[in-house]
């Protein structure tokens, strides 16, 4: 693979309610970010995807919206409709390809303006599962239960990842929910779907990302900072719930083994320095975990627990607090791409891991992480 | 047992999808105004001086935000219509949308980009692009898009 | 340019009002087969899989995923791409840059819709801004009799003018068996069916088509290796400049079409469109468009595109014929509707477009257009390219 690097990077804070301010406002601070950040001008950007979902936006053809805020006036332009890891990806493609020397790559959401759980239920099957109410919570309770009766995972342990994250998220400017929990406070929390309590749920969140993807060239010339791509892989699991054990991650693994091979590592749980996944829900930190590799299957109970995964920790996994702290859908993927590239810039602050130099971005789409995208970036 | 042949059936959801759209700073600018001025306003680029309705926060053009709000006139140049006579779900309402109606994109005097709106005339013979239009609005103004009933041809003579 | 990619296989189900007889996934499982089929691959062949079509025809979120049965994409890469009326050509383009990039050799590119599965046109609607648009507008027919009016007031075109293009269509669809709307049609007919919204009348417009398209684009090494005569992309190219409807630049040709067909001749060397190209597979929803858009490829003067149909230089036996395969006015099911121009294209390059040939036919323009005038171009040839 060529060489191409994250020049440029871009984030709203995230929030509960951005009341003030459509779809379109949310995507011009990002992209504006992610130019100054890059210390480049819209003219240098010679292709745009832009990352969004009709169904969150209830809008056909979301990138509508869009389009005079994302810069791409006069330019060759696509959109993806999955998490913004994916978006990334084509955006990385289009770079590979040398028809293009830059793509700004930019997602949004206002989980907000719907109904999560209705945009949700439109994931399921029409005919044999809408109408029992699943959702992306109900659907995840599903996975969790699996889950913790195979492996014998506990409440308390999914609970110590929401504990740690939130905690993080102190630190993480951007960040919506920042608090110091207990595991007493995940268990009393309100029950939404068992086992899932609220505090084990991430928030409805509305923001936008943006990143600079660009060829080597162009990186070298633009900036002393550059957060190289080493290795990249995405792989969909079976749609009927039915058809997955839903304990076992196989399409992660193999996602992470394609980023992992590109990328020349054997042993990710040592030569991976920082993580930031894609954890909807606490559980997912510890299923997710045993899916890329960082311990065996049914061991993620036992990785939480032995605080390797803290910001001090042997395998930092989501210092900025992760998507339990902030959960715009879409986006959420792109801002681990992002917050992966703060760390390996050395720019996390209080949230900087010592020493960053390989690290691992995670984003899922579809029901219980039906399909997973793995990005490996060096600095 | 299976030797029968099944009827293909479909089966129907009628779900109601409700969102809360914000209109921002610079769309609800524009609502406001219409209520209590009855005036339109657009937004001017401060490079290419493209005046927008309605007003938004980015000029697409130049990429480049835009703070100026200008007052635009209630009358302009029919730059194009059409009078729609079949009828279909109107996802605003979620019932049918009385047809025939006809709407126009309308070059407010002052403005650049086009505005979409209804047309009293709804029969496509007394229509013609470059005509001129005016908005005629509610009596009770509510804070709408909808507070403009529609702009109706003004005939020569008409004081503005 | 990257690596050389082309393409090696496409397929399309039989294109009807309503396919009740299979759900989604079902119609997208043959549209896929039919393109494996014909490159002789299997799915283990295949590397990744694009897929797109609008969440709001059949609401169902994240098709992606929902049509891994049908896609072939268990445990393999799958991504959506979605742009509105372009999808179609959207994923072709997505899939050409999947192999480009040197990651996959072997792409699946899919892009289908059952339109008769929720109404369109409400559909359609929201695809314009919530507060300011929606109200009046009036879906994709509507918008079209916008741009209608305007270039017959512009350039003095008639109802009869425009009424050609689909007569033109509709007679070449009877030459494709995929075709949905097989049916001679006359002038006259068209301007005697019902008034939709002026100036567009029912005769004038697409119809609603369930259906699916597949194209399987191969990086060179396997290209050579699958295809006798492979369809080499020579040139892709998008413009989408607008978020509201009334945006769009009144000065001369429509403006995203004509951008992008002047960078893909000029990345590709073409200074002489008219007599360079041999065929075109133009997306055009209605008869009107269907001479806007001529305006837009650079092949005449502005407001001339009616001469070229009205001479019949667009017919499937004169100098530039446009839509052999019927286009869209015969057969609209959106999401594979761009998919399905590639598609032809591709076949018209490779020879394999059967009764509808254009004989000898080296280099094909394919054509996307969609919401907020969304456009999509694809240069496609024989010759593999420099
Ligand atoms: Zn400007």
């Amino acid at each position: 693979m060529e060489r191409v690097a994250i020049i440029g990077i871009g984030q709203t804070k995230y929030e509960r309610e951005k009341k003030g301010e459509t779809v379109s406002d949310l995507v011009f601070e990002a992209a504006t970010k992610a130019l100054d950040d890059a210390k480049i001008g819209i003219e240098d950007i010679d292709n745009v995807v832009t990352v969004s979902n009709d169904f969150w936006d209830g809008r056909t053809i979301s990138s509508m919206a869009v389009t005079d805020a994302c810069g791409s006036y006069g330019k060759n332009v696509s959109t993806v409709e999955d998490d913004g890891t994916f978006g990334a990806f084509y955006g990385l493609m289009r770079v590979l390809s040398g028809s293009f020397r830059s793509t700004l790559v930019v997602a949004h959401c206002k989980g907000s303006e719907g109904s999560n759980h209705l945009i949700t239920n439109a994931i399921f099957n029409p005919i044999y599962e809408r109408a029992i109410g699943l959702d992306s919570i109900s659907s995840s309770a599903l996975q969790a239960r699996r889950y913790m009766e195979k492996y014998g995972i506990t409440e308390e342990q999914c609970a110590l990842v929401s504990v740690k994250n939130h905690k993080n998220a102190k630190d993480n400017p951007f960040s919506q929910i920042a608090t110091d929990i207990s595991v007493e406070d995940v268990m009393n929390s309100k029950m939404l779907s068992d086992p899932i309590k609220l505090l084990d749920s991430s928030p409805i969140s509305d923001g936008a990302c943006a990143i600079i993807l660009a060829e080597e060239r162009m990186t070298k010339k633009v900036t002393t900072r550059p957060v190289w791509v080493k290795g990249i892989g995405h792989s969909t699991d079976a749609y009927n719930l039915g058809d997955r054990d839903l304990a076992e991650p196989d399409a992660l693994t193999r996602a992470a083994k394609k980023a992992y091979e590109m990328a020349g590592i054997q042993d990710p749980f040592r030569e991976i320095d920082v993580a930031e996944i894609y954890d909807a829900f606490s559980y997912q930190e510890l299923l997710w975990s045993e899916g890329l590799g960082f311990c065996e299957r049914g061991m993620g109970g036992r990785l939480i627990e032995s605080g390797k995964t803290t910001k001090k920790g042997m395998l930092p996994i989501n210092p900025s607090g992760g998507v339990l702290s902030a959960h715009p859908v879409l986006v959420a993927g792109l801002a681990r791409i992002a917050e992966i590239s703060i760390q390996l810039r050395g720019e996390g602050s209080g949230r900087q891991v010592d020493g960053a130099k390989i690290g691992l971005a995670h984003g899922i789409n579809g029901a219980c992480g039906q399909a997973h995208c793995v990005w490996i970036l060096e600095n | 047992m299976f030797r029968k042949n099944y009827p293909l059936l479909t089966i129907s959801s009628e779900i109601e999808l409700p969102y809360n759209y914000s209109l921002g700073k610079y769309g609800g600018r524009l609502v406001t105004e219409l209520k209590q001025n009855g005036r339109i306003v657009g937004i001017k680029c401060p490079k290419c001086d493209h005046v927008y309705v309605p007003p938004r926060r980015v000029c697409g053009r130049c990429f480049i935000e835009m703070d100026e709000f200008v007052e635009v006139s209630n009358r302009g140049i029919l730059q194009s219509f059409t009078v729609v006579y079949f009828s279909f779900l109107d996802p605003e309402t979620g019932k049918k949308r009385p047809v025939p109606y006809g709407y126009g994109r309308i070059k407010l005097d002052g403005a650049d980009s086009e505005f979409l709106h209804f047309l009293e005339e709804s029969d496509f013979k007394k229509l013609k692009i470059g005509v001129t239009v005016e908005a005629v609005y509610n009596e009770n103004r509510v804070g709408s898009f909808k507070d403009i009933k529609y702009f109706k041809k003004v005939e020569d003579g008409d004081p503005s | 340019m990257g690596r050389r990619v082309a393409i090696v296989g496409t397929g399309q189900t039989y294109h009807k009002s309503s396919r009740k007889d299979v759900n989604g996934v079902e119609l997208i499982q043959e549209a896929t087969s039919r393109a494996l089929e014909d490159a002789g691959l299997t799915r283990k062949d295949i590397d990744a899989v694009v897929i797109g079509n609008m969440d709001h025809f059949e609401g169902i979120n994240y098709v992606d995923t929902w049509s891994v049965d049908g896609n072939g994409g268990l445990y393999k890469p799958v991504m959506k791409v979605t742009t509105g009326g372009t999808t179609g050509t959207t994923v072709a383009i997505a899939g050409y840059y999947h192999v480009a990039s040197g990651l996959f050799d072997t792409v699946l590119a899919i892009g289908w819709e059952k339109n008769s599965e929720s109404d369109t046109t409400a559909a359609i609607i929201t695809c314009s801004d919530p507060y300011w648009e929606r109200p009046t507008f009036g879906g994709a027919v509507a918008g079209l009799a916008g741009t209608a009016c305007e270039y017959m007031y512009k350039y003095g075109i008639t109802e009869r003018d425009a009424a050609l293009v689909a007569v033109r269509d509709r007679k070449n669809a009877l030459k494709n068996p995929y075709a949905h709307l097989r049916k001679q049609i006359t002038v006259e007919e068209v301007l005697v069916s019902p008034m939709l919204a002026y100036p567009i009348k029912l005769l004038d417009i697409c119809p609603r088509t369930d259906g699916a398209c597949a194209v399987i684009f191969a990086s060179e090494d396997k290209a050579k290796k699958i295809a006798d005569k492979p369809a080499w992309i020579h040139q892709v190219s998008s413009r989408h400049n607008y978020t509201f409807l009334t945006d769009i630049e009144r000065s001369g040709r429509m403006p995203t079409l004509y951008e992008a067909c002047m960078e893909v001749y000029k990345n590709a060397g073409i200074r002489d469109p008219l007599h360079e190209l041999d065929v075109v597979e133009m997306y055009t929803p209605s008869s009107f468009a269907g001479l806007v858009w001529i305006d837009a490829l650079g092949v005449c003067d502005e407001g001339e595109a009616v001469r070229l149909v009205s001479d019949g230089v667009t017919e499937m036996s004169g100098e530039f014929p446009i839509n052999p395969s019927g286009g869209v006015i015969s057969t609209n099911c959106i999401g594979a509707t761009g998919l399905i121009r590639v598609a032809e294209a591709a076949m018209q390059v490779s020879g394999k477009a059967g009764e509808h040939q254009i004989e000898g036919a080296k280099l094909a323009l394919a054509t996307g257009f969609g919401g907020c005038f969304w456009s999509d171009v694809l240069l496609i040839g024989s010759p593999r390219p420099n």
